[in-house]
């Protein structure tokens, strides 16, 4: 894969882009790419614009400014920053930091394009987190990608050779599968196990790789903290909201198909990543809508909700705005379904694939997943079964909240909200009818999805 | 102090033992697997749900601290 189209699309956003975050209270966008975007960008360009990373000289220091920044994890939880250092801190001595990188849900590239772009923010923030909790511990997790690690490999060879790294770091291979980089997740496979969840008593920030206190922060977060450190709490919560300051990376899939990897500042009308202007105006005429339309909206990725897009033209890149609807920010994937398709099918694929990548631990997971799937597809077609809608919502009831991991909630909350944006399209299927005029499939899986045992390590 | 049931849910294989011993806090699903109450255990039944937890052949049931 390459990231030559992964620049950010910067004319979508709300605030104007400047050429770089100067030090001492610039704002605007972007923060994490170069405003050029498609181009990698070496140590020295690095060091021209940043400087070298401002360790603090102790444990503990940072951990104030991340506290009077407000950054939260941008690997999809949004759990704060600076409570999961102290947390790490407090456990205990000898804690091991991990930059993850996994990125196995199949709709997002941003941590790929961010590695890919600025490896150096990443690597970093990766030190600064390291020197903040006391560690000389120090991996980074990334996907079975040559091509990716290839070029982390060469970055942190640059770092070497330049001497900036307090900390070697070791990089620690993800399998290609959804799960891989849930925590506990990590945790194993960086004990030399396979990529599967572990029970979380006790929390990995407490006992996790080599029974250490491990700090897992998504490459994203270590990118903010990366520039927080430099410019300051202040200059951070200049974007954003007081409750959700800052910016993410999101991957936005528009209706024709495009996608792209764009930085918005949270907070940021749904309307200006994707394009819902037909629905905005409430004027169709009551001709049927052109095939580019977007029907709804997937905020959050396959563990995240569908809005309508009438719903979506009055939300923003916010949990505030989303969490009453049932949604959430998660790792900022935006996906606009154009009219044409059936949302019924498309959930339906996407439901197979998570019940696939259940690891297969947990009774309720690994017996209502598959379950769901086959009766979510049955709705997907003509005259399904009139008991089938039930049968779901009690197989959903059975799964949530009863997994060693968030995968059954996640899939869930994905289910129970195509449920409710697509449920007059139900009613169509019922009939005997579907709307959609194309079957080519839109929301991206993994062409070569790996299923087996030995595929998690 | 009172205590509450919790599971290991990768631990769980679904024998049920524990419904049979405790079914006042103990239910299984249509799998086998045991739904526990989250009521915090009654002094009446502590020592059945010891007993539950200890007897459990996959080592799944757990008793804490109820929250």
């Amino acid at each position: 894969m390459t990231y030559a189209t992964a620049a950010p699309n910067l004319a979508r956003t709300t605030v104007q882009p400047r050429i770089q975050p100067p030090p001492g209270g610039a704002n605007g966008l972007p923060r994490l790419l170069p405003r050029q975007g498609a181009v990698p960008v070496d140590l020295r360009t690095h060091r021209e614009r940043h400087g070298s990373p401002p360790y603090r000289g102790s444990s503990g220091r940072l951990i104030r400014v991340l506290q009077e920044s407000g950054l939260t994890g941008r690997g999809g939880a949004a759990f704060p920053v600076h409570r999961k250092l102290a947390a790490v801190i407090e456990a205990g001595t000898k804690p091991i930091v991990i930059g993850n990188g996994a990125e196995g849900e199949p709709a997002s590239d941003k941590d790929k394009a961010l590695l890919w772009i600025s490896p150096h923010l990443v690597l970093d923030g990766l030190q600064l987190a390291a020197e903040a909790v006391g560690s000389r511990a120090v991996g980074l997790y990334l996907h079975r990608n040559s091509r990716l690690q290839d070029r982390l490999r060469a970055a942190l060879a640059e770092r070497a050779a330049a001497g900036i790294d307090r900390a070697p770091v070791e990089i620690i291979d993800a399998p290609p599968r959804f799960l891989a980089g849930e925590e506990s997740a990590l945790a194993s496979r960086a004990d030399g196990g396979p990529a599967l969840p572990r029970f979380k008593q006790p929390r990995v920030f407490e006992r996790g790789v080599a029974g250490r206190p491990t700090l897992v922060q998504n490459v994203e977060t270590l990118a903010h903290l990366a520039l927080i450190a430099r410019y300051g709490p202040g200059w951070f919560r200049s974007l954003g909201s007081a409750e959700e300051p800052g910016s993410m990376l999101c991957t936005v899939h528009q209706t024709d198909g495009t996608k792209d990897v764009v930085e918005a500042a949270l907070g940021t009308p749904l309307w200006n990543l994707v394009d819902l202007e037909d629905s905005t105006a409430g004027g169709s005429g009551g001709s049927s809508p052109r095939a580019n339309t977007a029907q709804a909206v997937l905020v959050g990725g396959y563990h995240g909700a569908w809005l309508p897009a009438w719903q979506a033209a009055q939300m923003t890149l916010s949990n505030a705005s989303l969490r009453p609807t049932g949604g959430f920010v998660g790792a900022g994937v935006v996906v606009a379904l154009p009219a044409d398709r059936c949302g019924v099918a498309e959930a339906a694929r996407v439901t197979r694939y998570l019940a696939l990548e259940s690891a297969g631990q947990c009774g309720p997971c690994f017996n209502g997943l598959p379950r769901i799937a086959t009766v979510l597809d049955e709705l997907a077609g003509s005259r399904p079964d009139p008991g089938a809608l039930a049968a779901i919502r009690r197989w959903a009831g059975l799964v949530e909240g009863r997994g060693a991991c968030h995968h059954p909630d996640g899939t869930v909350r994905f289910v129970r909200s195509a449920l409710h944006v697509f449920a007059e399209e139900i009613d169509l299927h019922e009939r005997g009818r579907c709307s959609a005029r194309a079957v080519r499939p839109f929301l991206p899986l993994p062409a070569d999805a790996p299923t087996t045992e030995a595929d998690w390590s | 102090m009172r205590k509450q049931l919790g599971v290991d849910p990768i631990a769980c294989t679904g024998h049920g033992l524990c419904a049979e011993l405790l079914p006042e806090l103990v239910t299984l699903d249509e799998w086998g697997y045991p739904i526990l109450s989250d009521r915090p255990v009654p002094r009446g039944l502590e020592r059945e749900a010891r007993r539950a937890v200890t007897d459990c052949p996959a080592l799944a049931l757990k008793l804490g601290r109820a929250s």
